[in-house]
């Protein structure tokens, strides 16, 4: 079985669309995504309602998360980089774990072939 | 919970027995000669109607403001009200405020069931228009006095507590003091005191009964600690507009006849509602930097509220400055005099309605013509300022009135039942805690809400899975 490796991508809403195309043009088809909220270096915004005065640090974010094994990790990170960089705060973070197994639930597959998009399975 | 049934079955079998005499009465005027003004009739007809939307309106309005986990519950005890004051109003609420009148304090009950209210006019109050119609149009004012007062103690009243409660308010303040006012005999319309849609009747009382509530049963759990946003701005927003277009209704229609008068309400009521929502966002905007949509969904509800004792007595000059000041004196009061004295009036029922209503009494007393009204008197600026303390004792009065029985009656409910939410009831959300079931199937961070399954099953305390699971077998 080949090295099986996670990766998330937590990063700004607005980059989403662009990311999934950039990942696609990788190679990489299959991915997760949640809305999140975090916070960080980033100090968050006021809101005001009725003269009552709210500090919002919990900024709404994305989060993708992503499983390879032909596609080369270093590849994907490159990716997100040059994507979701703007050199501004806020710009997010990439986590990268290894992974010990997969399955496909669907045929009971495990390892490595559990995770690869093959041919036939699209048609 | 069996008291309320008890009530509510009473309630109901008092209202089948008095069905027969109303459908007797009904064959019997048919038959008789009416000086009855179609004109004046359509126009109270829709005037009533425009009223009656202003409470789901209302609804709406409150329920954006709150919490995702108490939409529902606040939505109910508005649109709830309807269907009980109206029951209320048929039964005796009507005749005690409109029934002839004992000792200037309170009509009798001679109208029960509405005997005697039938399709001919009562002079007494509007003689162009059929009796039962003068009664329906008075119906919803009195259905959206109690609804105002909800605003108060959003997110925490138990529901049947709040259900006695609004019937027995009803009847102890809202129906004596509209007799006072607007009734044939009673002690406030005999002394002059103006209010010509309801700035003491409706937007005070219910204003000053909110204020005892809120600091009767406390302050939201979580007040000033945690973040309570409104959920749903787009909804006070439409519940805002319904208000505005109710308030014609509400204003022009008080002058019960199609005329000039009731242009003339109607002009003054929009104008005033106008230069509130400007004079609130401005404010606003200086003060904290952002013109906001709920400044000026609020904005244009506390003009409405200024110009209501007014309408039918002011020019469109008075009515700006009425507007304008309205505006920026109910900011204040819901910013910086409710932070600063720190009671949680949650949607400022006090704040709009007891401060917006009790300036609109005392601009009144400035502002009132009789070259707008002849039935009026003229105000302080045209030469009369006996008015203004006229109307500062009216004011007085049913602020202290209002305050006192809205106390007295908090009291002896909480001898007999529960008044305030449960600790967790309040955690979890007065949606699923008292009504079982959730406005919106989806949750998201941002509104706050502790009532996704894991929150509460990592709780500790077993009631809160145990009224989960309750709630969720009711649901299957």
């Amino acid at each position: 079985m080949r090295k099986i490796t996670k990766i998330d991508v937590v990063t700004r809403p607005g980059k989403l669309e662009e990311l999934k195309e950039a990942l696609a043009d990788i190679g990489v088809m299959g991915m997760t995504v949640s809305q999140v909220f975090g916070c960080g270096l980033q100090k968050g915004h006021t809101e005001v309602y009725r003269g009552k005065e709210y500090n919002i640090n919990l900024l709404a974010g994305i989060k993708v998360e992503i499983v390879v094994c032909e596609v080369p990790v270093t590849t994907v990170i490159e990716t997100v980089k040059k994507v979701c960089r703007t050199g501004k705060i806020g710009d997010g973070k990439i986590f990268v774990y290894p992974i010990e197994n997969a399955v496909r639930i669907r045929t009971g597959e495990e390892g490595d072939i559990a995770i690869m998009d093959r041919q036939e399975d699209n048609s | 919970m069996k008291k309320l049934l008890t009530i509510m079955s009473t309630s109901v079998l008092m209202m089948l027995l008095s069905l027969g005499t109303a459908f007797a009465e009904g064959v019997e005027a048919a038959t008789e000669v009416a000086t009855i003004d179609t004109g004046d009739t359509t126009f109270i007809l829709l005037s009533a109607a425009l009223v009656m939307l202003m409470t789901p309106g209302l609804a709406l309005f409150y329920g954006g403001m709150v919490r995702t986990k108490n939409v529902l519950s606040t939505l109910m005890q508005s649109f709830f009200i309807i269907g009980l004051i109206t029951v209320q109003w048929v039964l005796w609420g009507y005749s005690l405020s409109f029934g002839p009148d004992i000792n200037h304090i309170i009509g009798s009950l001679a109208w029960f069931g509405l005997n005697d209210v039938g399709q001919l006019p009562n002079a007494d109050y509007a003689a162009t228009i059929p009796h039962l119609l003068f009664m329906v149009f008075q119906c919803m004012f009195a259905i959206i006095t109690a609804a105002l007062i909800t605003g108060s103690f959003a997110e925490r009243m138990r529901f049947s507590a709040f259900a006695v409660f609004i019937v027995i308010w009803a009847t102890v303040v809202y129906d004596p003091l509209a007799h006072w006012v607007w009734g044939v005999g009673g002690w406030m319309r005999e002394m002059g005191i103006l209010d010509f849609a309801g700035g003491t009747v409706v937007h005070i009382s219910s204003g000053i009964s909110g204020l005892v509530v809120a600091l009767f049963i406390g302050k939201r759990k979580g007040y000033g600690t945690e973040i309570m946003l409104p959920h749903h701005l787009p909804m006070t927003l439409i519940g805002a507009s319904l208000l505005w277009f109710g308030w014609f209704g509400f204003n022009a229609g008080s002058a019960l006849s199609a005329n000039g008068l009731a242009v003339s309400a109607f002009v003054v009521t929009h104008v005033a509602a106008a230069a509130a929502t400007l004079a609130w966002v401005l404010t606003e905007w200086l003060y904290h930097g952002k013109p906001t949509i709920l400044g000026a969904a609020s904005g244009c509800v506390a003009g409405l509220v200024a110009i209501t004792p007014a309408a039918g007595f002011v020019s469109v000059i008075p009515a700006i400055v009425i507007g304008l000041a309205g505006g920026a004196i109910c900011f204040f009061a819901v910013s910086i005099l409710k932070a600063k004295l720190g009671y949680d009036d949650a949607l400022d029922a006090f704040g709009v309605h007891g401060i917006g209503g009790t300036w609109g009494a005392i601009a009144t007393g400035l502002f009132a013509s009789t070259a707008v009204n002849p039935a009026g008197a003229d105000g302080l600026f045209f030469g009369n300022p006996d008015l203004v303390f006229t109307q500062l004792f009216g004011v007085a009065v049913t602020w202290v009135f209002a305050a006192v029985m809205t106390f007295v009656i908090l009291k002896v409910i909480s001898v007999f039942m529960q008044v305030r939410s449960d600790e967790n009831h309040e955690d979890i959300g007065l949606d699923i805690a008292e009504h079982g079931e959730r406005g919106y199937s989806y949750q998201d961070i941002t509104a706050g809400s502790p009532l996704s399954f894991s929150h509460v099953a990592s709780q500790s305390e077993p009631i809160n899975s145990s009224i989960l699971q309750a709630s969720h077998s009711k649901s299957h």
